[in-house]
């Protein structure tokens, strides 16, 4: 009989999937959009600018903000905040305009700013 | 430690599901539990906003984090009643929110008190506030501290 192996193996494999879904938290995020192009706020307390990594490629925005960890004296009694790197994707609306995207972020609050292209953004056209 | 336990954003994943389930259930001990908890408990619970807690302690101190993204200084409130740590405050909304389609974010007021398990001395109390997290150090007093005491062997 080889039940407790097979147990043994799931248990691990179960194992594995722990630590490839707990690698990233998922920042909450407040998405807003007008005509001249959307804002993104995302909270990513723990993290500055110096931990940011945001690539577009291929119509994807990748936000990955790394924890600063900060050594904290003696031993934890009571904990909440879980350490994870925070990680989100996006897919990207053809009309932004990938060149002009910004982005600043304070007191953990990461603001991107994402103008969409001249070209797209509604005109008035006078009649002559 | 009396500590109103942490809710997440909901995340479709099974275990934050239980932990959600485990809460809901110790929530409802609580309301039961309380002479007032049915009136307020449920009130408060859904107007407010409850910010992540760590506390850590060593021999000397007590070291309290908290999660607080996207405030300003002056808008976070510490105190001090004796042995019982209050953070208040309250988060603005930012932007626009008739042009929000996505929305997670909590705004508006919150408040998180926790007893702690020794005395501190209240005038050496320190808060820094940087990153989104604010970090409060409360030194043990004199008395709380663990004294070696020399017993003589004859």
């Amino acid at each position: 009989m080889n039940i407790g192996a097979q147990q043994q193996k799931e248990s691990a494999n179960l194992a594995t999937q722990e630590q490839r879904r707990v690698q990233y938290a998922t920042p909450l995020v407040d998405v807003e959009s007008n005509e001249e192009g959307y804002t993104i706020r995302a909270e990513m307390p723990g993290v500055d600018k110096s931990g940011l990594e945001i690539t577009v490629d291929n119509g994807e925005l990748t936000i990955v903000g790394h924890r600063r960890t900060s050594e904290l004296a003696g031993e934890p009694v009571y904990r909440e905040i879980r350490n994870n790197d925070f990680r989100r994707v996006y897919e990207l609306d053809p009309a932004i305009d990938t060149a002009k995207i910004s982005a600043r972020i304070e007191q953990g609050i990461l603001t991107l700013t994402l103008p969409k292209a001249e070209s797209v953004k509604p005109r008035k056209i006078t009649v002559e | 430690m009396n500590i109103v336990r942490y809710q997440r954003y909901p995340q479709s994943d099974l275990s934050v599901a239980l932990d959600r389930l485990a809460n809901m259930r110790e929530e409802m001990d609580r309301v039961f539990e309380s002479p007032f908890g049915s009136f307020f408990r449920p009130l408060a619970s859904l107007s407010r906003w409850t910010p992540a807690v760590d506390v850590y302690h060593d021999k000397d101190q007590f070291t309290v984090q908290v999660e607080l993204p996207g405030l300003k200084k002056e808008e976070i409130e510490i105190s001090l009643h004796g042995d019982t740590l209050t953070i208040a405050g309250e988060r603005k909304p930012q932007g626009n929110a008739d042009q929000g389609f996505r929305t997670e974010r909590f705004f508006g007021k919150f408040q998180r008190s926790l007893t702690l398990p020794a005395v501190v001395s209240a005038e050496k109390v320190n808060a820094t506030y940087k990153d989104g997290i604010l970090t409060v150090v409360l030194p043990k007093a004199e008395e709380a501290k663990p004294k070696q005491i020399e017993v003589a062997l004859s």
